[in-house]
């Protein structure tokens, strides 16, 4: 089996896998929901004190409330996903396995995630984003070339996030109990994705700080791409921006994967 | 086979098992104090949030920073007295699937205690903290006119509150008995309730407020006895006494939630799934 | 309340300490059918079993997976509510008296435990001797008892996460047994430990019986636990009783057939006398079936007459073959 083809099967594999998680998904879609109903009324709140707070209108901004929820899951903002799976593999040692399959360790895992990310979209998105068009008025773009260039952002977007978890699971080999870096990535995650709120809202050095930071790349950067926010030149820096971490973030993966498994060879494991 | 004994025995359970959870968590003494930390930041997010909020207005829904955050504290503080004592039991689920459960149904002691007392968490006492902090500072920022029953109410208020929210946790838990992956929705209620009650009533529309009233009686929390210590107007145009409907409303929900808990237990046992 | 426990405990109820009398347990299983769509149909996991066990007796109860094994010591615990017939234990319904029976009983689940995973073993008593408001006197006499025979000394202040899988068996079976139960329940006590572990924990249960007479009852995918321990077997496949006697028994219902086993000079077509059937080729060894009622003397002598005879053998059947014989034929039947 050619290399393409054996990620592309993992990658379906783990979209079947989530696939069944039918319940949970069902239970998340209802908690983004809730949670959705009560964001967007403090936002109602807010931009009903200060129209165009950030530069949206209202409706933008309720919009970004429900892609926040639809989102979340899919780039895995709270983190999650194979990221515990990982973990669990390192603290038990199976990992020293892994390590003998054919397959490159960190490709091997993007592409489970990008199976689950695919699937979460799906799953975990559709639903709050169609309750929230019912309830409020949303600014949704009718152009398909918006959605398409929000889908490609999307995309980054898991990339970045899987490359940040991709180096905290890799903790694990340094601190045997990786709660703490995992605890500190979450609320790190949920606090400058702009899950809870715009990052540009954010005043003065913290939002420049926030737009900065890998974390923008999972929900602003989408968010604001299909808000009409990003096109022409200002898209393409968008993308650049995600990329950017990406690539970047990867690669620090790759080194410090590198360093654990030489660790995992001198011990023995 | 009297009820008082069964308390006091599930009670008792509860101390016994809690304390073999703390003292297991007390052999990694730094990972637990790292989680303390975590839960203390963690809750706080929520908070930055607000924060952020009133670093670019003035009043929200007509409600200012001290009493918003009178508001947040009251429901925080509640609601994590309430995640410490009885909040493992939304791990119900995951001990139905694996079949662990079956070992605490051998035990000669009710299983709610040995399901709440279960991976007893201390690390939530962050949460409480973390409540209590923004507490103080809204009590301090806040001009209120005490008078000795007001302040007879904020002590209600978080035991009632907690009582409430406990009563969600069981009938959440109750609830995973038949769907065993749905934590998360036992979540909206419990996470999703807290957020909800940390802003004011007045943001949100009329039938959801009516919901949380009516149905779901969290405004009990802190929603109404807070308005009536701020000496604010009430939502949905409420009489001025249900500010003192709390301990009520948390004795008949908790008896509630007791019955949705023996009909999923009962159904457990005669399904085994 | 104790005259009442006097009554249960005259010889009538020690004959019947544990009674079942058609009992049943019938679940409702969703089939998914399709995305959406799912059927029910009900699954008999016990399908009426009546039987009785007197105070002070170790029985084995074996079975493949799913054959009702785990459902009915579910129901003899209390865990599971039967949907049928009715069940006793030391006179006691188990499904409604749950929790007072509970400190009547115990139950050790071979795979798993009970003990505190971080902690020390010993911490994992001291709960026990509380929880179960057991006498000091009595929980001291009890844990040096068992620290003695299943040696458990040197674990006591090991956290139960360091000790291997055998260690850890000995150390549920102790806590299972510190409040005196009259009746113990052993789910694969023996799953997956080392010889000499199993051996310790054998030899554990054979003195508890002899010395306390606890019963036992006990759930085994390994028959030796059953030649070494008990005496009386009882055999449930698809939710009903199908074998209720001694293991001396259960060789004979499956021995319907031996096996001769044959060393002829050099490699040769199957043997063929209608005494017996040729099971097996195997260079110059032949396996032969034959009757297991028949003599194997004239079989001995035809072939000794026909071919050239270098050795041979008379096999009984081995119990696992025994047992699997008897699913075999209840399947194509």
């Amino acid at each position: 089996m050619g290399t393409g083809r054996l990620y592309a099967a993992v990658a379906v594999r783990a979209f079947r896998r989530y696939a069944t998680y039918r319940v949970a998904t069902a239970a998340g879609v209802f908690t983004n929901t809730v949670f959705g109903l009560i964001l967007a009324y403090t936002y109602i709140a807010l931009w009903d004190e200060k129209p165009h707070l950030g530069g949206y209108d209202q409706a933008q901004a309720l919009t970004y409330v429900w892609l926040a929820q639809g989102l979340h899951a899919a780039v895995a903002a709270m983190g999650g996903g194979f990221e515990d799976e990982l973990i669990e593999r390192i603290r038990t040692g199976d990992i020293a396995i892994d390590l003998y399959r054919p397959a490159d360790l960190q490709a091997w895992w993007l592409a489970t995630d990008v199976g689950r990310a695919a699937f979460q979209l799906v799953g975990r998105g559709v639903v709050p984003m169609a309750f929230g068009a019912l309830v409020f008025e949303l600014a949704l773009p009718a152009d398909p070339a918006t959605w398409l260039a929000f889908l490609v952002a999307v995309a980054l977007g898991v990339a970045v996030s899987f490359a940040i978890r991709y180096i905290v699971a890799m903790m694990t080999f340094w601190f045997l109990d990786g709660a703490g870096v995992q605890q500190l990535a979450t609320l790190v995650g949920i606090f400058f994705s702009g899950m809870l709120l715009p990052l540009n809202i954010f005043p003065g050095a913290l939002g420049e700080l926030g737009r900065v930071l890998p974390w923008s790349a999972l929900i602003q950067a989408p968010a604001d791409v299909l808000l009409g926010e990003r096109t022409g030149s200002g898209l393409l820096s968008t993308y650049a921006f995600q990329a950017a971490w990406a690539v970047g973030l990867l690669a620090v993966g790759r080194l410090v994967q590198l360093a654990a498994t030489r660790r995992v060879v001198v011990q023995g494991g | 086979m009297a009820e008082p004994s069964r308390l006091a025995d599930g009670l008792r359970a509860y101390r016994l098992i809690a304390a073999m959870w703390i003292r297991s968590t007390m052999a990694y003494r730094a990972s637990f104090a790292m989680t303390v930390v975590g839960q203390f930041v963690g809750t706080g997010l929520d908070f930055a949030a607000i924060l952020l909020m009133f670093s670019q207005v003035d009043a929200l829904g007509g409600y200012t920073l001290p009493e918003v955050a009178f508001l947040y504290g009251l429901s925080g503080a509640a609601f994590g007295l309430a995640d410490l004592v009885i909040g493992s039991t939304d791990k119900l689920g995951r001990r139905v699937r694996d079949g662990t459960l079956d070992t605490l149904l051998v035990r000669p002691a009710p299983v709610l205690a040995q399901v709440a007392a279960d991976r007893f968490a201390l690390r939530r006492v962050g949460r409480i903290t973390q409540g209590l902090l923004v507490l103080g500072y809204a009590l301090v920022s806040l001009d209120i006119s005490w008078t000795p029953l007001k302040a007879l109410m904020i002590p209600a208020m978080m035991l009632s509150g907690a009582g409430i929210f406990a009563a969600v946790f069981v009938a959440g838990a109750a609830f995973q008995f038949v769907a065993q992956d749905a934590s998360e929705v036992q979540n909206s209620f419990t996470f999703g309730g807290t957020t909800l009650l940390q802003y004011p009533p007045s943001i949100f529309a009329q039938d959801l407020v009516r919901g949380v009233t009516f149905v779901l009686p969290l405004a009990f929390v802190n929603w109404l006895p807070a308005l009536y210590v701020l000496g604010r107007p009430y939502p949905l145009d409420l009489p001025e006494w249900v500010a003192f409907l709390p301990p009520l409303v948390a004795v008949a929900c908790c008896a509630l939630a007791g019955m949705a808990w023996r009909v999923g237990l009962r159904s457990y046992r005669s399904t085994g799934s | 309340m104790d005259t009442e426990l006097d009554a249960e405990t005259d010889s009538a109820s020690d004959r019947e300490f544990i009674r079942l009398d058609r009992v049943e347990k019938v679940f409702d299983v969703r089939k998914k059918t399709g995305f959406l769509r799912s059927e029910r149909h009900e699954v008999r996991a016990v399908d009426s079993i009546s039987f009785t066990v007197p105070r002070g007796e170790m029985v084995g109860y074996i079975g493949p997976n799913g054959a009702g094994k785990s459902t009915t010591i579910k129901m003899l615990t209390g865990i599971l509510t039967p949907s049928g017939g009715r069940l006793r234990v030391a006179g006691i319904d188990p499904s409604r008296e749950r929790t007072r029976l509970a400190r009547r009983i115990g139950v050790v689940f071979g795979q798993r435990t009970t003990l505190w995973w971080d902690l020390p073993l010993i911490d994992s008593y001291r709960l026990m001797h509380r929880m179960y408001r057991i006498p000091d006197a009595r929980y001291r006499e009890n844990l040096d008892r068992c620290v003695e025979l299943l040696e458990l000394g040197p674990l006591l202040d090991v956290p139960v996460r360091q000790l291997s899988l055998g260690q850890r068996m000995r150390g549920d079976i102790a806590a299972a047994l510190l409040h005196d139960p009259e009746v113990l329940y052993l789910d694969e006590p023996t799953i997956g430990l080392d010889v000499i572990s199993k051996v310790k924990v054998r030899e554990f249960l054979r003195d508890l019986n002899a010395e306390r007479s606890t019963t036992v009852l006990l759930t085994t995918h390994d028959l030796s636990d059953i030649e070494q321990l008990c005496r009386r077997v009882m055999v449930i496949d698809h939710g009903r009783l199908v074998y209720d006697g001694p293991l001396s028994g259960l060789h004979e219902i499956g021995a319907g057939e031996r096996t001769l086993v044959v060393d002829l000079e050099r490699e040769l077509p199957p043997i063929d006398v209608d005494l017996a059937r040729v099971v097996k080729v195997e260079g110059p060894r032949q396996w032969l079936a034959f009757p297991a009622s028949d003599s194997a003397a004239p079989l001995v002598a035809r072939i000794a007459a026909e071919y050239p005879l270098v050795d041979l053998s008379v096999r009984e059947p081995d119990i696992e073959a025994v047992i699997s014989r008897m699913y075999a034929e209840k399947a194509t039947s």
